[in-house]
């Protein structure tokens, strides 16, 4: 008997499965049209392979991921690729995306299948490639590329694989009824996953309201290594964190992913596609979907080529189109409400409910909060739902957050038990939401203001290195002069001979001079008209305009840093203009370059003349 | 074809808020039949007015917040405040005491802040403890006398007229002070067996309230099965008391004993059915515990040393002022994490 733990909180939903498993699984008559969305699952869409009219084949590989995260998709059947539109597609928020749409021809004509015949004498990575190639993502929930998550991060080594056959929620029994009758392929797909994994411990988790189920596998697994864990009834122990929770005893960290504590799961939809792929060489173009509730009179599963629109199997469930007050994708706990049936079964697609309004009412209009903490003591990952709640809804999200908002899985138990019918998940997916855009946004802002100091720093910088040239310059020229007037004195110093004569000779001319100067100032103090005629023989007009020149530069310096500036924001939002900029800048350059050196010239000829006019 | 769009769950369990109010006021009435059979129609008349004036103020402020008045008096809270306050006040409190009782609970503690689930004290023991303050004569000699009841119990009319006017010397022949209260005074200057001689106490603990105390004990149990209340606040409120009163009290001559301090008085009333509370109790498992011991001391502390002989109500209020404080401090480890994150966010708490 297999060690079993209990997580805590879990709810006991009416389970509503018996409906859908009165009948064995139909295959789904092939419908007039299938559309095939390029992005079904996590990760990057594909790009089309083929163009509307082309005829391909069945299993053939019409769309295809190269860059990223994401598989193939390949055609259900074969026919003719009518159009690839933007359509409708099974998403919570009812959106359009791109979509592949298929006329088969009826003939199902399968290309080459190649099945392996031993797969253990291929390399690990070999089939690996295959499971990537045949487009199998997982069909449990969030349909996360199997060939990836088949290689775990950081070599963790995977100690113990699950096969997670618990299927909680209430009215899905597709994983219930592929086991009853398909244990054998449940398996082999199981077996590859182990035979690439090698984990110490391989055990399948199955709730107990499945005895058929249990049987199958039982006797399946006989003989075999593979552990059958039978484990309680209760809401959601078909979380992946909760069924790890319950067979091992271990939780994953926060923020982490299972291989982080050597432990897989997989989905029984999942080991199915890859038995097929190995044994039968088909890539992934069928799943096995449950059509139930109240407004269908035949509810069942039904085996359905991927693209299938829901309105065709809800017909071949034979629906009363009049009863139908709710269409829901995936189950009543966690799925989501669709606008219109026209959208197809994808990959990721287990369950479709058409309910009636007495089976799902609309909920009670919500009451105050009372802090009743039922919800706490239904959340299977131990949050307070009702602090979430209160945080959520006022905007206090930082206090949400410091509560582990983003630990919660969305299981919807604690919506399910308040007594004041708040629809408690809602809230805390839009207090998500907010803090997700708030981070984008929190981002862009972060980049702008680094660019924006960047740039600030840059003319900073500039500004300083000018600073430093001018002193550079100025620092010249006063070594320049110093050494002129050093010269000067030695030239002085040298001319100590002068005889006392000549000095006294010297001195009556200076008096001379002097006197000469005098009168001549006084004439000018008298006539000030003729000032122009004892200005210094040197004329005034040779003078370069040093202002203008400095305006000039100062302007040039201005625009060319305006360009400057305009080029990096270009560069930084890569617009098409950079080449133009540049350009533009390099001529400012130039122009920068062209004022410095007139104003340098301009100054030396001044320093000349300032020199010429000093009377020595 | 228009489908309903709604968010997830789709399915829910329909015990509303009103169904759990009713189970609680259904869980009420064994105390309520004990009261009566013991103290007289003094108590199940409190609870009929004190319900009518609670939903008659609740009606008249949901006007004045321009509320739906209905879909507000239909979740049977209001009611359960007047019950609650119908069950705790003395079975001889004039009409008057009660009625300002209710509406200041309904009125000042309930809605003024905001309605429903927005109250931080308990609305029943602020109306409680505000009518206590405000009449402590009214309030602690209205208390019916077991012993006497039993010799010639007044009759229905009576008791309505004794409420009724209001006119406390009519009803001197009946009333008194509650056990606990007699026992602390005169304690003092008696021995234990002295003190108990008297005939409030009967032969058992405490004539009458022990049958009380086990009757709301049993419809507190009826609400754990229920899952309408969790264990954590009535084990760790009586815990909280019963271990107080073994470590101070074990000499009956100096201190009331054990017995008298879960069977007299309000302890199985406030245990299970007022600090139970969701509303003003704290929130995580942890925080009950401590929330629920915290009260079962103070009610000791007061009982004991306290001037006022009515603990449940100051101490609920008392721990309802700690109880932002202890949630910031008790959340509970989440799945995946080494530790809970305590405190307020910004800080490290390690």
């Amino acid at each position: 008997m297999t060690q079993l733990w209990d997580f805590s909180g879990g709810i006991h939903p009416a389970e509503n499965k018996h409906q859908s498993t009165a009948r064995p699984i139909r295959v789904a008559a092939l419908p007039e049209r299938l559309t095939l969305p390029l992005q079904q699952h996590i990760g990057e869409p594909a790009t089309t392979l083929v163009k509307v009219g082309d005829r391909v084949l069945k299993g053939e590989k019409i769309a295809d991921v190269t860059n990223g995260l994401g598989v193939p998709v390949h055609s259900p059947t074969s026919g003719i690729i009518e159009s690839i539109a933007q359509l409708p597609v099974p998403h919570p928020s009812g959106m359009t995306d791109w979509c592949i749409t298929l006329r088969p021809d009826g003939e199902d004509q399968w290309v080459e299948l190649q099945p392996v015949a031993d797969y253990r004498s291929l390399e690990r990575n070999q089939v690996l490639d295959m499971i990537r190639d045949a487009g199998i993502a997982g069909l449990g929930g969030a349909g996360f590329p199997t060939d990836i998550k088949l290689r775990p991060p950081r070599d963790r080594m995977v100690a113990t694989l699950i096969l997670n056959g618990a299927e909680c929620e209430p009215y899905i029994t597709a994983d219930d009824m592929t086991m009853r009758e398909r244990a054998e392929e449940v398996l082999a797909g199981f077996k590859v996953m182990a035979w690439l994994l090698r984990p110490e411990r391989c055990v399948i988790g199955i709730e107990d309201n499945k005895p058929e189920a249990i049987g199958a596998l039982r006797a399946a697994t006989e003989g075999t290594q593979i552990e059958l864990a039978v484990v309680p009834t209760k809401y959601p122990s078909g979380g992946e964190k909760q069924l790890i929770q319950i067979l091992t005893g271990m939780e994953v960290p926060s923020g982490g992913i299972p291989a982080d504590i050597g432990v897989m799961c997989q989905n029984i939809g999942t080991a199915v596609a890859i038995s097929q792929l190995i044994f039968e060489g088909k890539p992934l173009i069928s799943r096995t979907i449950t059509i139930t509730g109240e407004a269908v009179r035949e509810p069942g599963n039904f085996e359905a080529l991927i693209g299938t629109p829901v309105q065709h199997l809800l017909e071949q469930a034979d629906l009363e189109p009049d009863q139908v007050n709710r269409l829901v994708m995936g189950g009543p706990m966690m799925g989501y409400t669709l606008t219109t049936t026209a959208v197809p079964v994808v990959k990721t697609s287990n369950c479709v409910i058409a309910a009636t309004t007495s089976e799902l009412p609309a909920p009670p209009p919500e009451q105050a909060c009372i802090r009743c903490g039922m919800c706490a003591e239904a959340c299977p990952m131990e949050l307070l739902p009702q602090q979430l709640f209160w945080y959520s809804k006022a905007a206090e999200f930082e206090k949400a957050e410091h509560l582990n908002l983003f630990d919660c899985i969305e299981c919807g138990a604690c919506s399910y038990v308040c007594p004041s019918s708040i629809p408690l998940v809602q809230y805390y997916r839009y207090a998500k939401g907010e803090i997700r855009v708030q981070r984008a946004e929190q981002l862009k802002a972060d980049r702008a203001r680094e660019r924006f100091e960047a740039r600030q720093e840059r003319l900073e910088r500039e500004q300083q290195e000018k600073e430093l040239r001018r002193k550079e310059r100025a620092k010249a020229a006063a070594e320049a002069q110093a050494k002129k007037k050093a010269e000067a004195e030695k030239a002085a110093a040298e001319g100590e001979a002068v005889d006392e004569r000549s000095a006294k000779s010297a001195l009556v001319q200076q008096a001379l001079a002097r006197k000469k100067a005098k009168t001549e100032a006084a004439a000018t103090a008298k006539e000030p008209a003729a000032a122009p005629h004892t200005t210094p023989k040197e004329p005034a007009v040779e003078k370069p305009d040093l202002e203008a020149l400095e305006k000039q530069l100062t302007q040039a310096q201005a625009k060319l840093e305006t360009m400057q500036g305009m080029l990096e924001d270009a560069k930084a939002q890569q617009a098409d203009n950079v080449d133009k900029l540049e350009r533009a800048v390099a001529k400012n350059h130039d122009r920068v370059n062209r004022a410095q050196k007139a104003l340098t010239e301009a100054r030396e000829q001044l320093a000349r003349n300032t020199e010429t006019q000093t009377p020595d | 074809m228009a489908f309903a769009q709604q968010s997830s769950p789709h399915a829910r369990r329909a015990r509303s808020t009103s169904q759990v109010m009713l189970w609680v006021i259904l869980a009420a009435l064994p105390g309520l039949l004990a009261q009566t059979l013991f103290f007289g129609w003094g108590n199940l008349i409190n609870v009929v007015w004190c319900i009518a004036v609670a939903l008659a103020s609740e009606a008249a402020i949901l006007k004045l917040r321009n509320k739906p008045i209905a879909f507000f008096l239909k979740d049977n809270t209001a009611a359960v405040t007047g019950l609650l306050l119908g069950l705790s006040l003395p079975q001889f409190a004039p009409w008057w005491v009660s009625g300002i009782a209710v509406i200041s609970a309904i009125v000042m503690a309930k809605q003024l802040f905001g309605g429903l689930g927005s109250n931080p004290f308990n609305p029943a023991m602020v109306g409680y403890a505000l009518v206590l303050i405000s009449f402590p004569v009214a309030m602690t000699t209205n208390w019916a006398d077991p012993a006497l009841l039993w010799q010639g119990a007044p009759s229905f009319i009576d008791t309505l007229q004794a409420i009724a006017s209001a006119q406390q010397t009519v009803v001197d022949g009946w009333t008194m002070a509650t056990p606990l209260d007699e026992y602390k005074h005169k304690i003092g200057s008696l021995t234990a067996a002295e003190v108990t001689s008297h005939p409030s106490f009967g032969d058992g603990v405490a004539r009458g309230w022990e049958w009380v105390n086990a009757a709301f004990l049993a419809g507190g149990l009826m609400l754990i099965g229920l899952r309408i209340i969790t264990w954590h606040i009535p084990v760790s409120f009586l815990a909280g008391l019963g271990i107080m009163s073994l470590a101070f009290g074990s000499n009956a001559d100096q201190y009331a004993p054990l017995s008298l301090h879960l069977l007299a008085g309000g302890t199985m009333l406030g245990a299970f059915f007022i600090a139970t509370d969701p509303v003003s109790a704290a929130t995580s498992h942890q925080g009950k515990l401590i929330y629920g011991a915290g009260i079962g001391v103070l009610i000791y502390l007061i009982r004991t040393w306290g001037s006022y002989p009515d603990a449940v109500a100051f101490s609920v209020l008392l721990m309802n002022f700690a109880v932002p404080f202890i949630d910031h401090y008790t959340p509970p480890r989440t799945y995946g994490h080494h530790k809970a994150r305590r405190g307020v966010p910004g800080r490290t708490q390690g």
